[in-house]
């Protein structure tokens, strides 16, 4: 499984052509504590860079862009029960849905995990 | 030497005055502590008895109501005590400065409450014959008139009841005229600077549009060049939104030019005239090319507001969106003054936005607002709310970090740079105000600005209170380069301190239940 990033703070984690999608931990700190998330429903097609998912902090509300273009598998409903998870495991128990890919080939624009770490610096 | 050993102490002995915040009652000096109402109260008590009714049969057949309806009673004082109690726990524009950037918090004079309070314009009813109010339709008519001139548009819609209400007539003309002109399906971007209120995306989205975020300039404005790139397929565009003076306190000096361009790529260009009290009687929008701009007489024209009452939300238009306009409007007759009310007389109007004319309260009091300053009084409203904000920008330039350079408009916004180390952020320095005195400035609002705090004194504070104002924001904020850990637990002296925003986010209580332990501040 590898991992990619987006330079709008979201990660996916791709198996075969299934991806798992959530948001980092740098963005989860900057958020604070999340109190509400809105998945799609499974089924769902979603399109690179469009609105996906939304994220509510004390501080702001906030959309998640699906990283691919791809069909909704499944969404995390753990997190729309404990929106908390989020903060404990962003890139973990906090994923937000799975992905199946359209194109892997989307895959070569987004960054490894060093590419976003020194990104995350210059914000 | 003569001693009077029973009279009172004439200097603090004991404690030196570092007493504890901790009390019997709950309550704090004179501030009382005071409990939900059902904690209070009981149903077994009243304030008024009255004698049982002799010979009165119930007609309500069998569904007499058998068990008690749960209500609290309360004897007279009590309910006073109540209620007075819970308004001490308030902070009012009445009470001190209260500069919340966007919101424009000015006194409301007491004049526009006395002129509201006549019977004639107090005691009507909207249901009541048109005939029996000409006088009430008479304010409605001359502040429509006053609002078309200070804005040099041709018409308004008088209906809208609040800012976004306004915002709503104003995209809704939009829309009705591009389906007019058979464009209804094919324009539907908006475009939306990013400083814009919340309100402006979701005014567009709720109304169909798709919202295209253009993005701010290094100086706080518009990016002309963002917003052209927007628009070189131009096809499919409804208009723009756009806040003029901007939620950074700035003018947006190429209005006229952006006026043009989303007139040329055949969209319309919506104001949002929140922040029309930096340029009333100073600048015209329809001299710059609106088409449609809402005016909150809550703000530019004093009317109360922030819950000491309802906004009011007048949207002028252009000649190109005046057709559209909401019904009712009133319209002249040899008879005198009366509503349009149906399509058959407004054929092209896109509806109605509530059941009657609009927040007749407001219009007496906006009206009187603007009788009472008159034409070059409302140009020194502007001036001097310009001037009072810009003090406050120079006092504090130098312990705080101004989000821009220059001049500002009517708010100064400050950014958290000069925090950076400190430990300490924009929340902190809110929460250490209210240990001042002070109602919180806006709070990380613009969101182009980061840890955002804008400053909005108004026109109507005097040089000594915004003395005693920035006196005591700049002590805060000297403490916070000091990394003054008291700061982060501020409020110290309010009678509840930080709440836990998370928790009542996450697992929010909104009814009470008997079950519910009594409330106790959240500390």
């Amino acid at each position: 499984m590898t991992t990619y990033y987006t330079s709008e703070h979201e990660w996916i984690s791709v198996d075969g052509d299934v991806g798992t999608v959530g948001i980092t931990t740098f963005a989860a700190g900057k958020l604070g504590d999340v109190v509400f998330v809105d998945l799609p429903d499974a089924g769902k097609s979603v399109k690179k860079d469009a609105d996906m998912a939304v994220v509510e902090s004390v501080k702001a509300a906030s959309d998640v862009y699906a990283p691919v273009t791809g069909e909704i598998l499944e969404g995390n409903s753990a997190i729309v029960d404990a929106p908390a998870k989020v903060n404990e495991d962003p890139e973990g128990a906090g994923w937000f849905v799975k992905i199946r890919l359209a194109d892997k080939g989307q895959l070569s624009g987004l960054m490894d995990k060093t590419a976003y770490d020194a990104f995350c610096a210059t914000q | 030497m003569t001693m009077n050993s029973t009279g009172r102490p004439t200097s603090i002995t004991a404690n030196g005055g570092a007493g504890t915040d901790m009390t019997v009652s709950g309550s704090k000096g004179l501030l009382q502590a005071e409990g939900l109402i059902f904690e209070i109260g009981s149903t077994d008590k009243t304030g008024v008895d009255l004698p049982k009714p002799k010979g009165a049969k119930s007609r309500l057949g069998g569904v007499t109501r058998s068990t008690s309806s749960g209500l609290p009673g309360l004897t007279e004082p009590e309910a006073v005590r109540h209620y007075v109690r819970l308004s001490q726990r308030n902070y009012a524009i009445d009470l001190g400065l209260f500069p919340l950037g966007s919101c424009t918090m000015k006194h409301n004079p007491r004049l526009n409450e006395k002129v509201a309070r006549l019977p004639g314009f107090a005691d009507v009813h909207p249901m009541q014959p048109q005939s029996t109010v000409q006088g009430a339709l008479e304010v409605i008519e001359e502040l429509a008139d006053w609002l078309m001139k200070l804005t040099n548009m041709p018409a308004v819609a008088m209906t809208p009841k609040a800012g976004a209400h306004g915002e709503l007539a104003g995209m809704l003309a939009i829309r009705a005229a591009l389906i007019a002109r058979g464009e209804g399906e094919k324009r539907k971007r908006v475009l939306v600077p990013v400083s814009a209120h919340g309100t402006n995306p979701a005014t567009a989205a709720q109304c169909g549009f798709i919202i295209d975020e253009i993005n701010a300039a290094p100086d706080g404005r518009v990016d002309l060049e963002d917003l052209k790139s927007k628009l070189v397929d131009s096809s499919d565009v409804a208009g723009i939104m756009l806040t003029n003076p901007n939620t950074c306190g700035l003018f947006e000096r190429d209005i006229k030019e952006i006026a043009d361009i989303i007139h040329a790529a055949g969209g319309y260009f919506y104001c949002d005239g929140a922040n029309f009290n930096a340029i009333v009687g100073r600048v015209r929008p329809g001299d710059l090319g609106v088409d449609a701009m809402h005016i909150n007489l809550h703000k530019t024209f004093s009317t109360p507001h922030g819950g000491g009452g309802p906004g009011s939300g007048p949207t002028v238009l252009s000649a190109a969106l005046a057709p559209y306009a909401p019904v009712p409007f009133i319209t002249k007759t040899a008879d005198g003054l009366r509503f349009v009310e149906h399509h058959d007389e407004a054929p092209n109007s896109f509806g109605r936005m509530c059941a009657f004319h609009g927040q007749m309260g407001m219009f007496t009091r906006a009206l009187a607002y603007i009788l009472s300053h008159g034409a070059d009084g409302l140009k020194q409203v502007a001036e001097d709310a310009v001037l009072n904000a810009n003090y406050i920008l120079a006092r504090l330039k130098p312990l705080m970090s101004p989000a821009f350079e220059g001049y500002c408009m009517h708010e100064a916004l400050f950014s958290d740079a000069f925090l950076k180390d400190t430990g300490v952020e924009t929340i902190d320095i809110a929460k250490g105000l209210i240990d001042e005195g002070y109602h919180p400035m806006t709070m990380y609002f613009p969101l182009v600005v980061h840890g955002a705090m804008l400053i909005e004194p108004t026109e109507t504070e005097s040089k000594a209170e915004l003395d005693r104002f920035c006196d005591a924001l700049a002590s805060i904020a000297r403490r916070a380069v000091q990394k003054d850990p008291s700061l982060k637990t501020a409020p110290h002296l309010a009678p509840a301190r930080r709440l836990d925003e998370t928790r009542a986010a996450r697992s929010p209580r909104l009814k009470w239940t008997p079950e519910t332990p009594t409330m106790k501040a959240a500390e």
